[in-house]
């Protein structure tokens, strides 16, 4: 294919996605932009050009090694509802805009480590990108049949490319200064990639395994005469299980870690819930992706036996090889996306990380503090756009000085096991309080230091041809010290191994420094809002300790500088709202200062926030103990307010039922007197008739008060109980006495059945009310025609249980519970209301909870309701 | 003559409320609930109810919504009768499609005023 046309279709691939993210941008509120589906994709720019071609190159050397890199991912995403949702939450919550952010905030706002994580994922990534810029390169030049790479730069496709995606990334990157905002052009686009890949990816899966084969099956068959087979397709023991295993858990860390993965899945983050989409759309989309990769390998390795050819390139030289140009375009431009995907983001989480955690913080402070809001935007923009800029170009001529001879996949694990150095410092601040900022950083340097040692070092040196002894005989001839076999370990290979050392290392002296030493203050609070985040998520601002002098002019001023004057002004009002604060007030509050540091960490970065905000207070030291206080009252205010509330509103509605309750009997009394004296022609026995129900009514109503009063009395214990020993056979019989003509009356059968005597302490007054309270009720209740109301009370171990039962038609289930609330009304009523508050039950719960004994309702066989109430014995 | 139906669960309410509307000349019936209310609604359909809210079972809201449904039965004039008063209760219930919201307890002379001035209005 010439390469004229195929830079065309470059160009016009580019101008689709650039037109995408523009068009995304403007509609950044539509439905198509705001969806767990775009989330989802954006999160597999994880898929870069390493895995379309080079996965079938490890697969076609090395068998099922490839699949590591994606079993991990897939074995971890479907925690990420509890740990990601936590990792999200903090973020949003403090306004973090990158990797380095959130662990340097973790660490107290401390500056060096926000440094630190910058300098390492720098020189992880650098690398990581320059090798897309080379999978760009190198593909270019097998489809377009250029042999030879261009010697001049001005000649190089590549570059160009790289500038424009370059221009890509710092337009749409730098729309907003607040770097924790959402990109949604980026992102919307990189969505579209993730579907390009796939899709291009399983059409020359499907056209190796079916068109120039006849299946997987005869794939297999063909590949498994072919020498070393075997061999690559097991996993060889103990040995290779324990890489297989190393691998999978550096995956594990990656897919968190790589700043790419940070920015898509925690920056770009919308909503919580799409999270569960993720957890197993996301997996999904990996196991898709890698369904074809053995086959295309084995093919290659089939087609291409006994050919010196590159197993990176199998997929783009299958169809080319059959002379299908047309499919190798597709593979050349799913790789393309991939690659294209990958540099964007990278570079942009990158370029944030280096001007909010190294460049702002160290550099340019003094300056922004000095300058206009206008000037200083800018600056921050600019700034961000030239470290794109710079991250591109370096990348590339990182590119072409060296010779990466090496497979895709050593250098991307490379990057891997650098970034796995920050796991300690960012899991370890998640979930263990005590870990300090000085372990992180021993920690990391001494991780960082090993896997320069052991991977780096004799990587380079083997890459580069360069003779020494030191790869095979360790440094000064000292075995012991052997690059690749530390201290004589020898099961691993190269960059399982330097994970492994690198690793232990790391978290080794992060324990050992984070114990042996406090943290200060400040980063304990911290470390307090990171582990237990769900605990202080919702006290926000009042979650962070801070006492000394400051003023709100004077925070008011910084902020101005970098938000301009009506943003400041605007997000103050919002901060006085919320806290119910006057305006006049001119003493700064500690939510105050961490309000205004948060507000300025998305544009600067946390460490610089801190600073700037310190510059014009005056803080004063507090001890640990009292962080922990302070957290502690506040927490424990925040709770009492919630209890409040809630008894307030309760209060609430049984004040409105009260009245209701009131109201009613009220209404009728009003509406019959006014009839009374109204009407002058009314006859004799209406009126009486009439006169009659208004003093029902009346004495409902007192009844009702007096009840309510009761209740109100017993519930707050203002009436003193008058405890004396009574003997519960002779309560029982006296409660039952008024009810003798009344059962005559009604025809009711009263049944005294096993009534045990024994003399127990209480206020007799008040358990007869609750023993003719239940006798009313099973009167109410018991069956029209026979009715029978059985009395009992046993003794049971300490107590004495006194039952009321009728054998009427019961209560319905989900009631038993509910007919104890006050003014609660059964549904099984007959039609014509009882007479009766409501409250006979409430009320008697409240006096035999007051005597420490139980109540409950239960319905009895076959038929009829049973209440039982318990008083326990005194056995002094 | 007018029909009226009033619907509360309140017997000496109901008492006073009958005697009233006898009085004015209004053919009266009445239900003890919302679904006696429904059924009484269905068989004679009356040009004006009074309808209580708290009731047990079917309640007022369900009934209003029961006629608000029917094509038939949507023109039928509802006032709520009530001692649930706060703004919010009379909000919804107006909101809900009742004519009126009267409060509990009532003046008889105004009670009768409005419902004739709702039979009234066209």
């Amino acid at each position: 294919m010439s390469s004229f046309l195929v830079i065309s279709i470059i160009l016009v691939y580019l101008a689709v996605i650039f037109y995408v993210a523009y068009w995304a941008e403007k509609n950044s509120k539509s439905r198509w932009v705001n969806n767990p589906y775009i989330y989802t994709l954006s999160l597999a720019v994880y898929c870069t050009a390493w895995t379309y071609y080079g996965s079938v190159g490890l697969a076609a050397t090395s068998g099922l090694k490839f699949l590591t890199i994606y079993l991990g991912p897939i074995i971890i995403i479907p925690t990420w509802v509890i740990l990601m949702r936590k990792i999200i939450r903090i973020s949003k919550g403090n306004k973090i805009s990158t990797l380095a952010d959130f662990i340097s905030l973790r660490y107290g706002n401390d500056r060096f480590l926000g440094a630190l994580v910058t300098l390492v994922c720098v020189l992880a990534i650098v690398p990581y990108i320059s090798l897309q810029l080379k999978a760009i390169s190198e593909t270019f030049n097998v489809i377009t049949k250029h042999h030879i790479s261009a010697i001049s730069i001005l000649d190089d496709t590549t570059f160009y490319i790289a500038i424009l995606l370059a221009i890509f990334a710092a337009f749409f990157g730098t729309q907003h200064t607040d770097a924790s905002e959402r990109h949604k052009g980026i992102i919307t686009a990189i969505a579209l990639e993730s579907v390009i890949k796939l899709v291009f990816f399983l059409v020359i899966g499907i056209y190796v395994t079916f068109y120039l084969f006849n299946g997987p099956a005869d794939i297999y068959n063909k590949a498994s005469v072919l020498p070393n087979f075997e061999a690559q397709q097991t996993i060889d023991g103990l040995n290779g299980g324990l890489n297989w295993f190393l691998l999978s858990l550096l995956s594990m860390v990656a897919i968190v870690l790589l700043p790419r993965q940070f920015q898509v899945t925690v920056i770009e983050n919308e909503r919580e819930k799409y999270l569960k989409k993720v957890i197993w759309l996301f997996p999904l989309y990996l196991l898709l992706f890698n369904v074809f990769v053995i086959f295309i390998a084995w093919a290659g390795n089939v087609v291409f036996q006994n050919q010196q050819v590159d197993a990176d390139l199998f997929t783009l030289l299958l169809p080319l090889n059959n002379n299908n140009e047309f499919l190798a375009l597709l593979v050349f431009l799913g790789g393309f996306s991939a690659a294209i995907s990958m540099v964007v983001i990278s570079s942009l989480a990158l370029a944030t990380m280096l001007s909010n955690n190294l460049i702002i913080p160290y550099g340019f402070l003094k300056r922004f503090s000095k300058s206009e809001s206008a000037e200083n935007t800018e600056s921050i923009k600019n700034i961000r756009r030239i470290s794109i800029f710079t991250l591109i170009i370096i990348a590339y001529f990182f590119y072409k000085s060296f010779t990466l001879d090496r497979s895709l996949v050593s250098i991307g694990l490379i990057s891997f096991v650098l970034i796995a150095q920050l796991a300690p410092a960012f899991f370890g601040g998640l979930l263990w309080r005590r870990g300090s900022s000085k372990g992180a950083k021993y920690g990391i340097f001494a991780g960082f230091i090993i896997t320069v040692y052991t991977l780096l070092f004799p990587f380079a040196i083997d890459s580069q041809l360069i003779a020494s002894s030191f790869v095979n005989e360790g440094l000064f001839g000292i075995h012991i010290l052997k690059p690749y076999e530390l201290f004589g370990l020898q099961i691993f290979e190269p960059v399982t191994h330097a994970f492994f050392w690198s690793l232990i290392f790391n978290v080794f002296i992060y324990s050992l420094v984070s114990v042996s030493k406090l943290g200060s203050y400040r980063e304990r609070n911290f470390a307090e809002m990171f582990v237990d985040s769900t605990k202080y998520a919702a006290l926000q601002e009042g979650a962070y300790v801070w006492k000394g002098e400051a003023y709100v002019r004077d925070i008011k001023n910084v902020l101005t500088r970098f938000l301009g004057e009506s943003r400041t002004e605007r997000a103050l009002n919002l901060f006085y709202m919320k806290y119910d604060i006057d305006k006049k007030i001119q003493v700064a509050d500690a939510r105050l200062v961490n309000f205004s540091e948060k507000l300025l960490t998305g544009s600067i970065g946390s460490a610089s926030a801190r600073i700037l905000i310190a510059s014009v207070v005056k803080e004063e030291e507090i001890s640990l103990t009292e962080v922990l206080n302070i957290l502690d009252e506040t927490q424990k205010a925040k709770e009492s307010n919630k209890e409040l509330k809630e008894r307030d509103k309760q209060k609430d509605e049984f004040l409105d039922t009260v009245a209701h309750e009131l109201k009613t009997p009220i209404t009728s009394i009003r509406a019959l007197s006014e009839i009374l004296l109204a009407d002058d022609e009314i006859d004799n026995d209406t009126k009486k008739k009439f006169l009659t129900s208004i003093v029902s009514e009346s004495e409902r109503v007192s009844r009702l008060i007096t009840n309510i009063l009761d209740l109100e009395k017993l519930a707050t214990g203002k009436e003193k109980l008058d405890l004396n020993e009574h003997s519960i056979k002779n309560t029982i019989l006296k409660s039952i006495d008024p009810f003798r003509q009344l059962a005559v009356n009604k025809g009711i059968k009263i049944n005294l059945i096993e009534i045990d005597d024994a003399v127990v302490v209480y206020d007799e007054d008040r358990i007869q009310q609750v023993i003719v309270n239940l006798l009313s009720n099973a009167f109410k209740f018991s069956n029209e025609i026979n009715g029978e109301v059985k009395i009992s009370a046993h003794i049971n171990q300490n107590k004495v249980e006194i039952t009321v039962e009728d054998n009427g038609k019961g209560i319905a289930q989900d009631e038993l519970i509910s007919i104890f609330n006050k003014f609660y009304q059964s549904k099984n009523q007959t039609l014509i209301k009882p007479i009766g508050s409501g409250l006979g039950l409430a009320i008697s719960k409240q006096i035999i909870e007051s005597h420490n004994g139980k109540i409950w309702a239960e319905n009895s066989l076959p038929q009829g309701a049973r209440l039982t109430f318990t008083l326990p014995l005194n056995r002094n | 003559m007018k029909k009226i139906l009033i619907v509360d669960d309140e017997p000496n309410i109901v008492m006073s409320l009958e005697y009233i509307f006898k009085k004015e000349n209004f053919q009266v019936y009445i239900a003890r609930d919302g679904e006696e209310a429904i059924e009484i609604v269905e068989n004679t359909i009356p040009d004006i109810i009074l309808l209580d809210i708290m009731m047990p079972n079917v309640d007022g809201y369900q009934v209003l919504n029961y006629l608000k449904n029917s094509e038939t039965l949507k023109k039928i004039k509802v006032i709520f009768l009530s001692a649930k008063n706060k703004a919010s209760d009379i909000e919804l219930g107006l909101q809900l499609g009742a004519d009126k919201y009267i409060s509990k307890p009532f003046a008889v002379k105004n009670l009768v005023k409005e419902v004739k001035e709702l039979l009234n209005k066209k």
